[in-house]
């Protein structure tokens, strides 16, 4: 049941694009087509749920018993750096067709601050789930990470559907292009604001 | 540039150079600021307890904790304790929070002995700007001098006494939920805190129905 | 000088980083419910910008071109650190209210972006500059971004209040709002660059 509210949560109420205002370049950048978006989203999804392991076991049995928690931000970026890099390895490797698939996006990753955002996030705000305010456990960090990461691909899938549309409209000059993404975004945004409240 | 050539050896002697550096940098930074940071902590702290409870005369203010068992969840909070210069209980300054619209809401919450509300204080929050987040105006400004007693701390939508705040009003329940917590958490823990006065030999009589001295409330300074 | 003055000034209007190059958007769109915190987010902004771009210039004789990317990341993150923790110390509300968004400064594609397209390639003063040029780029459209919502969602300009209360349009202090006002904005940035051709 828990676990189900931090999905619902992550998902719908506290959309990690239009609530958290994290990983909009990416958001912005990689949904001209459906198809584009789904690789981007597969890839975001498979690095945020491991950086976010990765990193909360680093704070939990390196940073905080060596008293270091205020590097945080670096080693977790660090972390994160290297690890996009092994995944790019290992996935050519062991699975060629996976990494055509996925192999683009991978480099873009680092520096979605969705990824950097939630592993800094998951460590040091207490959250509220299952009604008594706690540091969330590792198994909610995995939980509450799949669930933003589930949220970025949903928002980006169907923001790239309806982008698809757009460029056969014809806008106002100026507006051509990205203002007219961003207000679409907006008004997005605005029917997620229609969740909150729900768990 | 010229492209600085890549060979093992310049690459982990660059690397551990920079990270080595970096680290040391930090570390100095860190021991700088770090004493700093504590004290801006403790003046919030400090100030958070003067904005709750505002007694006039020589007061000395204790750190303590309450246990207390809210809904079956037993939970320990943090208060100050204001004791007169005769080592009489004034009241208490308790720290409270409770789980509002956009994630935790942290308050103290400064008591007469009594059980009188004397202030209440947001530390923390995550509230939505212009909706949830007045809660750190008028809105918490209605508890003042409220004793819960006779001011029942629900929204007035479930059959309470507290008037919410227009469209937010899981933060006015989260709110109110937050200051019942620490309200029975004190009445609760107040009768050990009455003998518990800090040098003094004894804390005498019970009813020690403080009297209110300074009317002029100023618990209503928002930082907003 | 006239060169460095351009390199200077580029970053302010023409290659602005948000309202033309787009880069940057996470904490334009989340820190500019006010303009104050724009603001901050700006000048935070800047002094990392500034600083990793000085010495990653002075240091890009001594970084191996494979590793540049780490090192440059490390650069980086220290500065973010630093500012993160001057912050906490002497502006603890700002720095409450900014949040997230001052670690996330690691991840600013404008300062990774002009570490690699620049700095590493200019000497240490044009390489200030352009620092200094785009971080300030930056606080000018935040700050601008900030003084917008603020004063259609909250009706105030840096706290000063200006209508009443009831004239206020809750949404644009709210996510939707950022996006939406970010969006008008850069389609007027480009009418304007387009009748100026």
């Amino acid at each position: 049941m828990k676990y189900l509210i931090i999905i619902l949560s992550t998902i719908l109420v506290n959309n990690v694009i239009f609530s958290q205002f994290l990983g909009i370049c990416p958001f912005l950048g990689t949904s001209k087509k459906t198809s584009t978006a789904l690789g981007m989203g597969a890839a975001v999804i498979f690095v945020l749920t491991l950086a976010t392991l990765v990193t909360w076991l680093t704070n939990q049995y390196i940073l905080i018993p060596l008293k270091l928690t205020f590097l945080q931000t670096i080693a977790f970026i660090l972390i994160i750096a290297a690890l996009v890099q092994m995944v790019e390895i290992i996935l050519k490797k062991i699975s060629p067709s996976l990494y055509t698939a996925l192999g683009v996006f991978l480099p873009l990753i680092t520096t979605n601050c969705a990824v950097l955002g939630v592993s800094l996030t998951v460590v040091t705000k207490e959250f509220n789930y299952g009604g008594v305010a706690h540091m969330l456990s590792l198994g909610e960090s995995i939980v509450y990470a799949v669930g933003i990461a589930l949220g970025f691909a949903m928002a980006l899938v169907i923001f790239a559907g309806i982008r698809e549309h757009i460029d056969l409209m014809e806008p106002p000059k100026g507006m051509k292009g990205t203002p007219i993404a961003l207000i679409t975004a907006g008004i997005l945004a605005l029917a997620f604001m229609g969740f909150t409240g729900i768990v | 540039m010229a492209k600085k050539p890549s060979t093992l050896i310049n690459m982990l002697v660059a690397l551990l150079v920079i990270a080595a550096v970096s680290g040391g940098v930090l570390g100095l930074v860190y021991g700088v600021t770090k004493d700093t940071i504590a004290q801006v902590d403790q003046k919030k702290n400090e100030a958070a307890i003067q904005a709750v409870l505002p007694l006039e005369g020589e007061i000395t203010y204790k750190a303590d904790t309450m246990q207390f068992s809210y809904e079956g969840v037993n939970t320990t909070f943090p208060c100050n304790l204001a004791f007169d210069a005769n080592g009489n209980f004034q009241g208490a300054a308790v720290k409270t929070s409770e789980g509002g619209f956009g994630g935790k809401i942290d308050m103290m919450v400064g008591f007469l002995a009594d059980g009188t509300i004397k202030g209440t204080s947001v530390l923390s929050h995550a509230e939505t700007p212009g909706l949830g987040a007045n809660m750190t105006g008028k809105f918490k400004d209605q508890f003042v001098d409220k004793n819960p007693n006779n001011f029942k701390l629900i929204v007035k939508k479930d059959g309470g006494d507290v008037d919410a705040i227009t469209a937010a009003t899981i933060t006015s329940r989260a709110f109110s939920k937050a200051v019942d917590k620490a309200y029975q958490a004190f009445m609760a823990n107040k009768a050990q805190f009455m003998n518990n006065a800090p040098a003094k030999e004894e804390a005498p009589v019970m009813e020690a129905t403080p009297i209110e001295e300074n009317n002029e409330t100023e618990g209503g300074q928002s930082n907003e | 000088m006239s060169k460095n003055l351009q390199t200077f000034t580029k970053g302010l209007i023409k290659e602005n980083p948000i309202l033309v190059l787009l880069l940057g958007c996470c904490p334009t769109l989340a820190t500019t419910t006010s303009a104050i915190n724009g603001m901050s987010m700006g000048l935070a902004t800047t002094f990392v910008l500034v600083l990793s771009n000085i010495f990653i210039s002075l240091l890009k004789g001594f970084i191996p071109d494979k590793v540049r990317i780490p090192c440059f990341i490390v650069v980086i993150a220290s500065f973010v650190t630093v500012v993160q923790l001057v912050m906490q110390a002497y502006v603890p509300d700002i720095y409450e209210t900014l949040g997230l968004f001052i670690p996330l400064i690691v991840v600013n594609c404008i300062v990774l972006g002009r570490a690699e397209a620049f700095a590493s390639k200019n000497p240490v003063w044009p390489s200030l500059l352009d620092g200094l040029g785009m971080g300030l780029g930056f606080t000018l459209a935040l700050t601008l971004l900030g003084c917008i919502r603020e004063f259609l969602g909250s009706g105030s300009i840096f706290g000063f209040g200006i209508l009443p209360e009831t004239a206020n349009i809750l949404v644009f202090i709210l996510p939707p709002g950022a996006f939406i006002c970010l969006g008008f904005v850069i389609a007027i940035v480009n009418k304007l660059k387009k009748e100026s051709h």
